[in-house]
């Protein structure tokens, strides 16, 4: 029978091969989904994954999805290399997003000017930060459970800005749709490429991932966190501050969901709507495990899950499925890879069943 | 009615769920096994019982196909965590995400759909007692169900020898194992029991409760009920006990809303109490350590391989 029988040591080789076996398995589960929803998997295949990047258009709208994954998922990274679990980047996404928004509100119908967008910037920075200091302060004064603090913050911030978006943030002029006004341009972003919608968030993105990896490879604090993530003991025994990596994980997280949010409303958006996140905070975590939170891997495997959603819009258009289908190969992807993870301390040996 | 029996009514019906899958949770957790993934396992139970209630009519052969669609989705878990040795927090991330976007990709077909409402099964006499009777005995069948499932879980983890080797695998799966225990089956059976709760819970959401299937409806009352476990400091009497406090907190904002008290506030604050009060009710828990720690399952979340 086969037997999992435990590596000398923990293979590289593997560590680095699991996330492709996991997209490699997640494709393959994509055409047999396919294939039991009566469509032709090679069609669907096509659809989902050739399509939306047949084009130069197509190539900047992936790297339009790809930024708040990017700048969600690298903020996160510096959490989980120290095992903080916040989950709530979705939340901490939406006050950035309410915030910025308030910013752009309050000038509206002003002078204008680059100070508009450079307060929107800080305070979407500064939302998103506040919203991840409550799991954080509780963590470290209570040592309450951060995942479930942080999700719980997801469920509020969703109606915190269903609240503002019927209310006091909603257009007068909008027929009672829950939708605020349309930003003025100073308060939006500047695009990057002519005739795209791609815009200069992409660019923060980049830059967050190369702070990032400074912060991680080259930062004593990052060391630190490094350390406390593989041994627990060993980080506190040289005296390495838990509380100190908790607000760091936490503040990073809320940092760079709260740009998101952010970048969202003052990029493709334009406003600030009750639907203002589609899930990036969510997917920004499968993003940061299939990167093996490394800041390099973020980048590539953020432009496969932005794939992954315009595949969705397009299945929608095209095969008459639901765009939800996005989720579905998100989830998979994440649970195939956990699952190839095995690989890398274990290897399989083929046993005779012993009696 | 009269308002007092409707408000209990409501809070029984809006616990009950929560006791659920709160329950099976507790029973995987006992086992050392730490699955987050009961919203995504709640919502496939949701979504299977409302479609197989609305194909076959029958309300019955719905919670059976939540029940399977949950426990499958735990068997996903299972073999990732148990087999695979997987991360247990991270796997359990993945089933809610999976469980969550799955649900909504089949339910997409079925959003404008209603089920017939399932009429209570009324207890003779003891519904007759005054205010409290109707409350309590002219309730959902798995209103009465969620009380059996309460005393059978007491049951067997105090007073069963199975209990007892289930408390002791989540314990110390090592020690378990030298003594001849089948550590991992035993963890596999508590999560498939973990996960068959919890699609009888989303069931009841879909088929009794609302009953209609809408794309996010188990709103987190997946997380709310892994919070309960803590909350309860792993112990079946306290998870029936905050179930009910946070079925209350649910139902709250329709008696406020509808009180005519001439109290108004946006419907989203009302909304945001539960979540609200399950992050109160986690810090005052974790305030004191020491009872968390004496009472959580020591290899709670730790991965176990028999090295043989």
């Amino acid at each position: 029978m086969l037997r999992l029988e435990r590596r000398a040591e923990a293979s590289q080789t593997m560590s680095y091969a699991s996330p492709l076996i996991a997209i490699l398995l997640m494709l393959i589960g994509g055409l047999l989904l396919f294939t039991l929803l009566g469509k032709n998997p090679v069609e669907g295949f096509k659809v989902f994954f050739i399509n939306p990047i047949s084009d130069l258009y197509g190539w900047s709208e992936l790297f339009l999805k790809a930024t708040p994954l990017m700048l969600c998922a690298i903020g996160l990274a510096v959490g989980f290399r120290a095992n903080v679990w916040n989950i709530g980047a979705e939340g901490q996404l939406i006050v950035g997003a309410v915030a910025a928004s308030a910013v752009a509100l309050y000038f509206y119908e002003s002078e204008g000017g680059a100070h508009v967008l450079i307060l929107m910037v800080i305070a979407g920075c500064i939302g998103g930060m506040l919203w991840a200091a409550i799991p954080a302060f509780l963590k470290t004064r209570f040592n309450t459970n951060e995942i479930l603090v942080s999700l719980m913050l997801v469920y509020v911030a969703q109606l915190l800005v269903s609240w503002l978006v019927h209310g006091p943030m909603m257009d007068p002029d909008g027929f009672n749709f829950p939708q605020s006004r349309l930003f003025e341009d100073s308060a939006l972003l500047p695009i990057l490429i002519e005739g795209t919608r791609l815009n200069i968030a992409f660019t923060f993105a980049v830059g967050a991932l190369l702070v990032g990896y400074v912060f991680m490879f080259r930062s004593f604090a990052g060391f630190q966190m490094q350390v406390a993530g593989y041994a627990k003991d060993a980080a506190r025994y040289a005296g390495f501050s838990a509380k100190r990596m908790i607000w760091i994980g936490l503040m990073s997280g809320g940092a760079m969901a709260g740009l998101a949010g952010m970048s969202e409303v003052a990029g493709p958006m334009g406003q600030i709507t009750d639907h203002v996140s589609n899930n990036y905070g969510f997917a920004a975590i499968i993003v940061a495990f299939v990167a093996r939170l490394n800041p390099v891997g973020i980048f590539f495997a953020s432009l496969l899950m932005a794939l992954l959603y315009l595949g969705g819009e397009q299945a929608q258009q095209y095969l008459n499925l639901p765009s939800s289908i996005s989720n579905v190969f998100q989830g998979m992807l994440l649970m195939f890879l956990l699952g190839s993870d095995v690989f890398i301390n274990y290897r399989i040996r083929w046993k005779e069943a012993t009696a | 009615m009269d308002i007092f029996s409707s408000i209990l009514f409501a809070t029984i019906v809006a616990g009950t769920p929560l006791i659920i899958v709160a329950l099976g949770q507790l029973i995987a957790e006992k086992s050392g096994v730490l699955n987050l993934g009961a919203e995504g396992m709640m919502a496939m139970g949701a979504i299977a019982g409302f479609a197989v209630t609305l194909h076959s009519g029958n309300a019955w052969l719905g919670v059976l196909a939540g029940m399977a669609a949950g426990a499958a989705m735990s068997l996903i878990f299972a073999v990732v965590v148990l087999t695979l040795m997987g991360n247990q927090v991270a796997s359990g991330l993945a089933l809610s995400i999976l469980g969550v976007g799955l649900s909504a990709f089949i339910g997409k077909p079925y959003e404008s759909d209603i089920l017939p409402t399932v009429g209570a099964l009324r207890i003779p006499l003891l519904a007759d007692i005054p205010i409290i009777g109707a409350p309590l005995f002219n309730q959902q069948a798995l209103v009465y169900f969620s009380w059996l499932l309460f005393g059978g879980i007491v049951w067997f983890l105090y007073r069963s020898r199975s209990g007892l080797i289930l408390r002791a695998v989540g314990e110390s799966p090592a020690s378990a194992h030298s003594i001849g225990y089948q550590a991992i089956k035993i963890r596999y059976l508590a999560t498939l029991f973990g996960g068959a709760m919890a699609g009888i819970g989303g069931a009841f959401l879909s088929v009794f409760y609302t009953p209609l299937w809408v794309e996010g409806m188990v709103s987190g009352r997946g997380w709310i009920a892994i919070a309960l476990v803590v909350f309860a400091t792993w112990r079946p009497f306290r998870v029936l006990v905050g179930a009910y406090l946070f079925g209350g907190v649910m139902v709250a904002q329709l008696f406020v809303q509808g009180s005519g008290l001439g109290i108004n506030i946006p419907s989203q604050f009302l909304s945001a109490l539960p979540y609200l009060a399950t992050i109160i009710v986690l810090v005052i828990i974790s305030r004191d350590q020491n009872t968390v720690r004496l009472n959580a399952p020591v290899s709670l979340g730790q991965p176990f391989r028999p090295e043989a």
